[in-house]
């Protein structure tokens, strides 16, 4: 018996985004399609391997019946929807966002932020200095990873991550309510105190830099970190036999930062400790 | 909390000769090093043994094996598969004629119960457990089968907490009560299997009420995993060193398989079983004909005609017996019927159990060659060691993973050093033993393996980077196989369903070091989250989880001696004592121990592991030792 996997059949349905005809496999989000078409819908709380949380509203769009925006990401295709994304009032809706955004939070180590900023002309400074939230020191409290919660915007991912979706462990979640609310260990003690195993995979999903592997934190410290300088190789980790692919940025022959490729039948994109931290003894060099 | 790195290991940069075995190392040039390493070898061909790399990678293990094969003409090569799961390669092929785990990863997402037994996945295989996760997330029920209740356990419906080396009486009882409950897949065992009716008088004794007594485990427990496991549409059976590292490790796998042959639960999407591999290519380096009795591709050494092909590919001579495993490899270095080893990549000064023995047989041999990226416990007996690559970071090639699938790795780093690559390494000293093979890289030695190996014939570099992957077997270069084996087992046309798979008539045996009024308590090993095997590699990084080597005691037994966390004390077996800090752990029972192999500079475990080997593949049994602990004197307490 031979067999080629397709996956399950998926018909294709049509609809109208920003006035053309799209098809799009059902059950693909409005987001899909968007970037199957090749428009350029910001996202930061969208995770392509976790489910949507609906939580930082960059993504809206317009749906023609729809009294309120939809956020993209999670709004499933329907055949004969009327989706636009550029109209004056999805703008005007992403650029607050931005700005509450970026008034509110160090939004310096998120990618393609600044860009989206300038692009929807968004003014986070109208707000004052006095709309920054936190004020905290980065906590640096282990070895393997750090938080700088002045960076985070509250998206969740890091939390399912953690949780049910992956990790199942459980180490972190939101603590307080309202403008209180923040991610936090049980009784936000050091993590060394915590149930944390240092999978990494939170820091894997976080979209802003609020957790970043410590040797990316020192070395952008120490004004180091330089990504034009790195290069990405995907090979196989070196510990058990489970196989699970991960790629190494390696700047000046150093490895400085350990992912997963999130479309891997192996990780989906997740690693446990050794393979995500253990990687140290290739370059104990002298 | 005191905290406790282990020693930390440097780099090799350059090659290492000494004269004689009392001389420390000097640096030597290549030149120098490989024509020392050549002369070594060179009068012991047929007295040689290779222990090939477990974690380098496939294209390694084949021009090893060919280096054994070829130049050294023997079949003595092996790797650190026989401290772990040569067992199960031996148990499945014995049943299918094949040695890789039967179903994949994603196929546990989907089925309605797992059993995992003797592993502690959660712990040692975390990402392979995240499927686990989901599986039970989907729906499916999880049994964990394991003396220590383990954070696998944690997962489970329900946790059978057996005795230590009682895995057989547990699974003859689950059959027999499937049988008696009229849960077997008669039609199956009819068309697929045979020795049904020997395997029904084996387990006929095994009432679950002697169960009971032998295992430890409630018999209404064991019966309630016999009926999930018989009346699942697909369960799947999954276990790891808990099952192999025994005196009979093969028996107890056999005695598994029984139950998915009982059941039918092997050969469909969703059913089957997966032993869960402990190196990144350790079923790679079987694959390639790494072992004493497989050629590449897993054919078999015994076969004539296979035999043939690889004569006229490499144009040699191919020995028409099997080799000395790891295991026989070591009592011939005491008899001194093995003169010669050419270790890559391994550490059995620290990794084989009852390490002081091995040492001792090391330093007996004529000439040892070691070939590493770090002067290992092993190294330091070498009479040359070459400095390696690490294979997974500065080489290009690939690995086998436990679900079959042959996955690239990638140069990402320089190498430090002289450092030079495996296969240029062998290629190097094959050429001045007379043997001048030519290969521009690593695609052109996984070309050659592909053009003698059927399995293997359809993986391309092209299609692995296309795919991200393919599991074995892949024979053709346009289509993919199921993701799971053995789909034949449930064809109609008997032709083309072909060899039966038999029961395996297999005896219940207790562990060989039995627990006395002398040495009362059984000591179990294992792996830690966070580090791995002999600490080599893993003692590189700073895990916060990390607090060093301890003896994890019951609270009760802890309560005994008198002895509380940190507390120094002797652990003595009837082959060595260390010292070593008491951690209590409420997961373990009352008489049974638990310590790793991660620090062994700082507490070498295997001073009181047991060397009884299983005598189908070799495995000693780690997994059981009878231990004595004392209070030291004047009580030390180490936090």
């Amino acid at each position: 018996m031979t067999v080629t996997p397709l996956g399950i059949p998926r018909r294709l349905l049509e609809f109208t985004l920003d006035g053309q005809e799209v098809r799009v496999p059902e059950g693909s989000t409005v987001l899909d399609a968007c970037r199957a078409a090749g428009k350029d819908v910001p996202t930061l709380c969208q995770g392509d391997t976790l489910r949507p949380k609906n939580a930082c509203r960059v993504c809206v769009v317009e749906v023609e019946g729809s009294r309120t925006l939809v956020p993209a990401c999670s709004r499933t295709a329907e055949p004969g929807m009327v989706v636009r994304t550029d109209t004056e009032r999805a703008r005007h809706s992403r650029k607050v966002v931005l700005e509450l955004l970026a008034s509110s939070v160090d939004l310096s180590t998120t990618p393609r932020v600044a860009g989206w900023i300038k692009e929807y002309e968004a003014k986070p400074d109208r707000f004052g200095p006095e709309a920054a939230r936190l004020g905290e020191e980065p906590r640096v409290d282990n070895d393997l990873y750090v938080r700088d919660y002045d960076k985070c915007i509250l998206c969740y991912k890091c939390v399912d991550a953690c949780g049910d979706q992956w990790q199942n462990t459980f180490a972190i979640s939101v603590a307080g309510r309202g403008f209180d609310a923040r991610i936090a260990v049980e009784q936000d003690a050091p993590l060394t105190d915590s149930a944390c195993v240092y999978c990494g995979n939170c820091v894997e999903v976080c979209p802003t830099g609020a957790l970043s592997f410590k040797s990316e934190f020192d070395m952008r410290a120490a004004g180091t970190w330089d990504e034009t300088k790195q290069t990405e190789t995907t090979t196989v980790c070196a510990y058990c036999g489970v196989g699970c692919n991960l790629t190494l940025h390696v700047q000046d022959n150093e490895i400085v930062k350990v992912t997963s490729p999130h479309d891997n039948p192996v990780t989906h994109g997740n690693l446990c400790i050794k393979g995500r931290f253990g990687y140290q003894h290739v370059q104990n060099r002298d | 909390m005191r905290k406790r790195q282990p020693k930390t290991y440097t780099r090799l940069t350059h090659p290492l000769v000494r004269d004689s075995r009392d001389e420390p190392f000097r640096r030597a040039s290549w030149e120098e090093a490989l024509d020392r390493a050549a002369r070594g070898l060179q009068g012991n061909r047929g007295v040689f043994g290779m222990f090939s790399c477990a974690r380098a990678t496939n294209e390694m293990n084949y021009v090893a094996q060919k280096f054994a094969r070829v130049v050294m003409g023997t079949n003595n090569v092996d790797s650190c598969n026989r401290t772990c799961h040569a067992p199960s390669v031996a148990g499945l092929s014995a049943a299918f004629g094949s040695g890789g785990g039967t179903s994949s990863y994603e196929e546990i997402e989907h089925t309605d119960v797992i059993v995992m037994w003797g592993s502690n996945a959660r712990f040692a295989h975390p990402i392979f457990f995240q499927h686990v996760l989901k599986g039970i997330r989907n729906g499916a029920r999880m049994y964990a089968v394991d003396p220590r209740r383990t954070s696998t356990a944690e997962w489970a419906e329900s946790w059978l907490g057996l005795n230590v080396g009682t895995d057989i009486p547990m699974a003859h009882a689950i059959g027999r009560e499937i049988i008696h409950a009229g849960l077997a897949n008669e039609a199956f065992i009819e068309r697929a299997t045979t020795g049904f009716e020997e395997y029904r008088a084996l387990v006929e004794p095994w009432t679950l009420s002697l169960a009971e007594k032998v295992t430890g485990v409630p018999a209404r427990a064991i019966r309630e995993l016999a009926h999930a496991y018989a009346r699942a549409e697909r369960a799947q059976l999954c276990w790891t060193l808990g099952i192999t590292e025994h005196h009979n490790g093969t028996d107890n796998v056999r005695a598994l398989i029984n139950l998915s042959l009982l059941t039918g639960q092997v050969g469909r999407y969703g059913a089957g079983l997966q032993p869960l591999r402990g190196q990144n290519n350790v079923q790679g380096g079987g694959d390639m004909g790494a072992i004493p009795n497989r050629l590449p591709g897993f054919q078999d050494i015994l076969d004539a005609d296979t035999r043939l092909k690889f004569e006229s590919a490499w144009d040699t001579v191919i020995e028409p017996h099997y080799g000395l495993n790891l295991t026989e490899m070591f009592e011939a270095m005491e008899e001194g019927s093995l003169r010669a080893v050419y270790c890559v990549g391994e550490n059995p000064a620290q990794s084989e159990a009852d390490s002081e023995q091995a040492v001792r047989r090391l330093r007996q041999l004529d000439f040892l060659l070691v070939q590493d990226i770090f002067l290992t416990k092993t190294a330091e007996l070498a009479d040359v060691v070459l400095p390696a690559t690490a294979g997974w970071a500065e080489t290009e090639g690939t690995t086998t993973n436990s679900e079959r699938r042959v996955q690239r790795v990638r140069r990402a780093v320089t190498p430090p050093g002289e450092a030079r690559e495996d296969v240029d390494i062998i290629c190097e000293l094959a050429a001045r033993l007379g043997h001048d093979w030519k290969y521009a890289d690593s695609e052109a030695v996984w070309n050659e393996l592909r053009s003698v190996s059927p399995d293997h014939y359809g993986m391309t570099y092209e299609r692995l980077e296309e795919h991200q992957g393919i599991q074995w077997p892949c024979p053709s270069t346009e289509e993919l196989e199921p993701t799971y084996l053995h789909g034949r087992l449930w064809e109609k046309d008997p032709a083309r369903r072909g060899m039966p798979a038999p029961f395996g008539i297999v005896r219940h045996d207790p562990p060989v070091d039995l627990t006395d009024e002398e040495y009362p308590i059984r000591l179990t090993t294992g792996r830690r989250l966070d580090s791995y095997n002999t600490g080599v590699q893993s003692g590189g990084y700073a895990s916060p989880l990390r607090r060093g080597e301890y003896v994890e005691l019951s609270p009760e037994d802890a309560e005994h001696y008198g002895v509380v966390v940190g507390e120094e004390v002797r652990v003595s077996s009837r082959r060595g004592a260390v010292t070593a800090p008491v951690w209590v752990d409420p997961a373990l029972r009352p008489g049974l121990a638990f310590m790793t192999m991660h620090f062994p500079d700082e507490v070498d475990t295997n001073q009181l592991t047991i060397e009884a080997n299983c005598p189908i593949a070799g495995t000693a049994e780690f997994k059981a030792s009878a231990i004595r602990i004392e209070k030291l004197p004047v009580a030390t307490i180490v936090r």
